[in-house]
């Protein structure tokens, strides 16, 4: 007889407790893969905010009436830089990995053979997401602070809470897109065409209204420039009450719509 | 929870599985089964590549949906009781899944906490299994590292984390050599004795014929016949077989002038089965008719001649 605390209702509490029993797995991976990390996801942000916040920011004497309310460049591409790293961050950690563990490790198919199902699987590996986010943000934001760009304390600390957002708006509908893919060759265009112009055109290095006015509009479907213009308003404390609902909403509907299509497509293709 | 010992831990009606594919037809993999595996016992399916031995293993485990039927595992309903059941099996799939980049000892440990276990009962089961399985010595090797037969003792070692009530094992050895083979039916035969109810299926008579108290051939989705090994050679075969191998091609010609030396004449390719009760008897009519075999070979009917029986058709093609 196994001695499982398992209840086994298929109800959301027993979900976010039996999500916690892959946690020693997503420690394992990360004390394994961590060191391959520490570049991409903390000294290039470093180098970003030196290169183009400082030196290339100490060119720039933008119109202070275009920056949003913040007071120099660097305020200004700091949040957006912020936020942009929280999606590239995403992309990376919910394509090819996720596929790795669908298609070439086989990971999955160990895992749905316990206890756990599949929304069980899909919580632990966005939780991991989630973790990726916070460290990666936080240590952005850390670096950031002595470089005197943010307005308050408490707008950084509730700008980090909002990444965890802008994370997950990303992350939980590309991972429903990866985990439905045969192969990983849409990779490339999710990357080129998703999420490259996105970084660029998003309002995280120049105002989005610099834009032609049909290019503004596009620009502002973006999640990332939900992202960005959120995160803006917290870190200079320029805040538009009705606009950061509007940010909220939108990139919480992007998570829980993309909770329903994750399901769906993992159960089809592990369960079939 | 435990199921009565008059319960059945598998019990399956008019069960289906058909998979919908790209170009709109069905395929249909399992075509209504009806199968009851008692505690206990260890239970075979036996049946060639397609069969739909592997459908049928992953529905029984709670993964995979049924298409029709009804399907009850230790008296639970996979379709809404899956969490528990799959806290009750172990399941040692077809295709490897062990984690190829954590090495031994953790691939059970993180399987074990799949459970739910304590963390401290996870490490000192881990530490059981690996001298079950004989890997103790590996046990800080790195998965891609091991050999067939020590990838697949360690995937029977992390199904058997959980103490199961039900292993179920899709086609344990194939791939294995036939020492590495011998390895682990001789584990799977000690689970077998401490009263672990296995469920295994298989392409290879011998397998079935060590390891099944009972077994179903199955075919085309459809389960021809069940039985012991014993009662389903009793029953579809004769004591003994003479194979006589003649050159290639003349194998259809011999055949009607020996027909009437044995109950029933198979003819292979490359040889031509003639099933009798006594084969050496046989074998000297079929020197006095004055034909001579290249070849030739008195031996007992096995669960190959079965399935040759029931299907036309030899087991591994
Ligand atoms: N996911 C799937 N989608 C479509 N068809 C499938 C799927 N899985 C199995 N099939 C088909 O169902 C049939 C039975 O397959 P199954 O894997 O159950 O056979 P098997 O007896 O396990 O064979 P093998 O000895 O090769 O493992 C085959 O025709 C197979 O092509
Ligand atoms: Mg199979």
């Amino acid at each position: 007889m196994s001695s499982t605390a398992d209840d086994g209702s298929g109800a959301l509490p027993g979900t976010l407790i039996r999500a916690t029993w892959v946690t020693d797995y997503w420690l394992t991976v990360y004390k394994r893969t961590w060191k391959g990390t520490v570049i991409s996801s903390f000294v290039t942000p470093l180098l970003y905010i030196v290169a183009m916040g400082v030196l290339l920011g100490g060119f720039i004497k933008g119109d202070p009436a275009k920056l949003e309310g913040a007071t120099s460049y660097l305020s200004f591409v700091a949040p957006g830089m912020v936020a942009a790293q929280a999606m590239t961050t995403v992309f990376g950690e919910v394509t090819y990995p996720v596929m790795g563990m669908i298609k070439w490790h086989r990971t999955y198919f160990g895992m749905i053979a316990t206890p756990l199902g599949i929304p069980e699987v899909i919580l632990a590996h966005l939780g991991f997401v989630l973790f990726r986010v916070a460290t990666v943000c936080a240590v952005f934001l850390l670096v950031m602070t002595p470089f005197g760009v943010f307005e308050s304390l408490g707008g950084v600390v509730i700008a980090f809470f909002a990444q965890l957002l802008i994370g997950m708006a990303f992350a939980v509908p590309i991972y429903a897109f990866t985990v439905g893919l045969k192969d990983e060759s849409a990779f490339a265009l999710v990357f080129r065409l998703g999420m490259i112009p996105m970084f660029l055109f998003s309002g995280a290095f120049f105002p989005v209204s610099n834009l032609d006015a049909p290019m503004e509009a596009f620009a502002k479907v973006t999640p990332l420039w939900h992202g960005v213009d959120l995160t803006r308003m917290l870190t200079v404390g320029n805040i538009d009450g009705p606009m950061v609902l509007v940010h909220v909403v939108y990139l919480s509907a992007l998570v829980v719509l993309g909770w329903f299509w994750a399901v769906r497509r993992l159960t089809r293709r592990l369960t079939d | 929870m435990t199921v009565s010992s008059d319960t059945s831990m598998i019990h399956a009606v008019g069960l289906r599985k058909s998979f919908g594919s790209k170009s709109g037809e069905t395929v249909e993999a399992v075509c209504g089964i009806d199968v009851d595996v008692r505690r206990g016992e260890s239970f075979g399916f036996l049946g060639p590549n397609g069969a739909g031995k592997s459908s049928t293993m992953r529905m029984i485990a709670a993964v995979s949906p049924i298409s029709g039927g009804s399907l009850r595992i230790l008296g639970m309903d996979p379709a809404t009781q899956g969490p528990q059941i799959r806290a009750r099996i172990g399941v040692c799939p077809q295709e490897d899944t062990l984690d190829t980049e954590l090495n031994v000892r953790d691939n059970l440990y993180i399987y074990g906490r799949y459970f739910g276990l304590p963390r401290a009962e996870v490490r000192s089961r881990t530490d059981e299994l690996l001298e079950f399985v004989q890997l103790t010595e590996k046990a800080k090797a790195k998965v891609e590292d091991l050999s067939g037969g020590m990838k697949r003792r360690l995937t029977i070692a992390r199904s058997l984390i959980n103490k199961p009530d039900l292993l179920l094992l899709d086609e344990p050895t194939t791939g294995l050599d036939p020492q590495a083979r011998h390895v682990v039916w001789d584990r799977l035969f000690r689970l077998k004795q401490q009263g672990v109810t296995l469920v295994l299926t298989t392409h290879y008579m011998d397998e079935a014929e060590q390891l099944c108290d009972r077994l179903v051939v199955m075919d085309k989705g459809v389960i021809a016949a069940e039985g012991s090994p014993l009662e389903l050679i009793r029953a579809y075969s004769t004591r003994e077989v003479v194979e006589l191998r003649f050159g290639i091609g003349e194998h259809e010609e011999i055949a009607p002038k020996v027909e009437d030396l044995a109950e029933r004449v198979e003819v292979l390719p490359d040889r031509l089965l003639l099933y009798s009760s006594d084969g050496e008897e046989t074998l000297a009519k079929v020197h006095e008719r004055g034909l001579d075999p290249i070849a030739s070979l008195v031996r007992r009917s096995t669960l190959e001649d079965v399935f040759l029986r029931l299907t036309g058709r030899t087991l591994v093609d």
